[in-house]
């Protein structure tokens, strides 16, 4: 007893006592060298994405007439311009909707996929998780590209319509906004997919054992218990492929074939089409705003279910 | 005794799992369509992009060394994913370093930063860096496209660095510093051994993000610098036949060769 509590004193007192001037001196020391590790990231960072993002901000409060003229002042009358006319309003809803179906469809699809991973016990696991991720691993570009061959009207879909008998005429897929959205469906699939998994992970099967013992059958079961409980993952995944696709350009561009205007493709022709910064930044902002809108409904709607 | 009740639960059981599994199948199928159709597609001998293939052909990947765009953009984007890769392990992972092993202010806010570019829209950082890069004269150069890359892979390598060092076990690190090690003889000889797999997954991933990345490098270096996304989304948009796909078979086969990689060295829901 004493031992130790000398040996407690000891410590106390002896040379970490001593040491209380070069623990303050080993304290500033590790801030230095946690400072000198951060600092090449933030330089990174501050050039390739802060800076740039602070520039186009910027950008939008200047006039410009195209052609790479712009003129330094600070006015509103370019962000209020897309504002006033009603052709933006169209394509700033045409993006707002294309998310929305986007988003809903795209759960509905990945929803039995990531249910299922959740769930199996499958030898086959990691070979049918790799499969249902390894798309997120190609490029939008190719992954479109395949869309394009699918839904064409020489493609496999309406190709095989045809000879089936189904319809006379080829349905006009390609070059339509009901194209864009059933290929960023897919596209979007695994992040979707990926969302769900973990929030399937963090729900109890006792629970849905509980309810089968119970006398619940399998359609009651999962309604009642594991609908409800995967509402967190449901969201945050509709979140993200909400997000995903406003900001989407290559599919819309491709699969839409000029036909499809969002504000992504809009935002590109003003840019390196008609060389009008300003404005084009202007249309940036208003995806930016739609953006942290829908962040922001995100979180208020999660706080309340209590994800 | 009690084997009366459980057979109806599980006659029930069997016809929603049917259904399920059904549906499960379906969605798969739909998941996995655009790369199938590709490869069908890469071997038909249609002149033009159509359904059903008429013959079997290697035509178009023999088409392939012919198109010199292709060679050149490839050469590109492995150059520029390369360098993009290896600057953002530098700044990223002792970044992450600091964050996870020691204490400062704003260590929170900086994190959240690290992470940040995710929740931009490519589109409108790709604007920005254009409109930042263009009085430079930066544009059109293998600079700027390693620029637009940085902010997004810094994430990637980022979150799974953070992931290793924070499952990771720090008692080797304590015993290596108590017999003496500095800080720096302790971060090569113990830390980088532990987190090896983590910076390994972020590298590979920022390697594939930067190299797939098609808005910023079109936006930055266009008509200069074309990397290989680029080539192909202006080849898709202006022509209509299966050379693409060839070329899209070859660079799924690539993709599916470091997803098995990744898988084997970390696990592929890790690193994503």
């Amino acid at each position: 007893m004493t031992a130790t509590q000398t040996l407690a004193e000891a410590r106390a007192t002896g040379p970490y006592l001593a040491s209380g001037e070069q623990e303050k001196r080993t304290k500033r020391r590790n801030r230095r060298i946690a400072l000198a590790l951060v600092i090449p990231g933030i330089v990174g960072l501050a050039v390739s994405f802060l800076f740039p993002l602070v520039y186009m901000i910027r950008m939008a409060f200047n006039e410009g007439s195209g052609n790479g003229i712009v003129v330094e002042t600070f006015t509103f009358s370019t962000i209020l311009d897309p504002l006033t006319d009603s052709y933006y309003w169209k394509v700033t809803a045409d993006t707002f909707l294309m998310g929305l179906v986007v988003g809903v469809l795209c759960i509905v699809v990945s929803y039995p996929i990531a249910l299922f991973l959740a769930r199996t016990q499958s030898k086959w696991m990691g070979l049918l998780l790799a499969a249902a991720l390894a798309p997120l691993l190609t490029s939008a570009v190719v992954r479109t590209y395949g869309w394009m061959v699918l839904l064409g009207d020489d493609g496999l879909v309406n190709s095989t319509l045809l000879g089936i008998g189904l319809i006379d005429s080829p349905i006009r897929m390609a070059n339509s906004m009901s194209g864009v959205i059933i290929g960023l469906v897919e596209i979007f699939m695994p992040y979707a997919i990926l969302a769900m998994i973990s929030g399937f992970g963090r729900i109890s099967t006792q629970l849905e054992e509980a309810a089968g013992s119970l006398g619940a059958n399998k359609a009651k079961v999962f309604f009642r218990i594991t609908l409800p409980l995967s509402l967190p993952g449901v969201l945050t995944a509709f979140l993200l492929v909400f997000v995903l696709s406003i900001s989407t350009f290559v599919t819309p561009r491709l699969l839409g074939g000029g036909v499809v205007q969002v504000l992504a493709t809009e935002i590109y022709d003003q840019a390196t089409g008609l060389l009008n910064w300003p404005f084009a930044a202007a249309l940036a902002i208003i995806l930016l705003v739609l953006f942290g809108a829908v962040i922001s409904v995100y979180q208020a709607l999660i706080k309340k279910i209590g994800g | 005794m009690t084997t009366t009740a459980p057979v109806p639960f599980r006659k029930k059981f069997a016809w929603g799992g049917l259904a399920f599994k059904t549906v499960v199948v379906l969605a798969y199928v739909f998941l996995l369509a655009p790369l199938l159709i590709v490869f069908v597609i890469s071997f038909s001998s249609n002149r033009y992009l159509s359904f059903p293939p008429e013959g079997f052909t290697f035509e178009w990947y023999q088409a392939l060394p012919q198109q010199t765009q292709f060679i050149e953009g490839l050469q590109t984007s492995l150059l520029t994913a390369s360098i993009t890769t290896v600057i953002v392990l530098l700044i990223a992972v002792p970044a992450t370093l600091a964050i996870d092993r020691y204490d400062f202010v704003g260590k929170a806010a900086l994190s959240g930063l690290f992470l940040s570019p995710l929740l931009v829209p490519t589109i409108v950082l790709a604007l920005g860096l254009v409109l930042v890069l263009g009085p430079l004269g930066l544009t059109n150069t293998y600079t700027s496209i390693v620029i637009g890359h940085i902010a997004i892979t810094v994430p990637y390598v980022v979150r799974t660095t953070l992931m290793a060092l924070q499952t990771s076990d720090t008692s080797c690190e304590e015993a290596a510093r108590v017999l003496g090690a500095n800080g720096t003889t302790v971060f090569w000889r113990v830390t980088l051994p532990i987190i090896r797999p983590g910076v390994i997954a972020g590298a590979v991933m920022a390697f594939i993000v930067s190299f797939d990345e098609a808005v910023i490098s079109l936006f930055v270096a266009e008509s200069g610098r074309p990397t290989l996304p680029v080539h192909v989304l202006r080849y898709v948009e202006n022509s209509a036949d299966a050379v693409v796909a060839a070329l899209s078979v070859i660079l799924i086969l690539f993709s599916v060769l470091i997803v098995v990689i990744v898988e084997r060295v970390v696990g592929l829901k890790n690193a994503l």
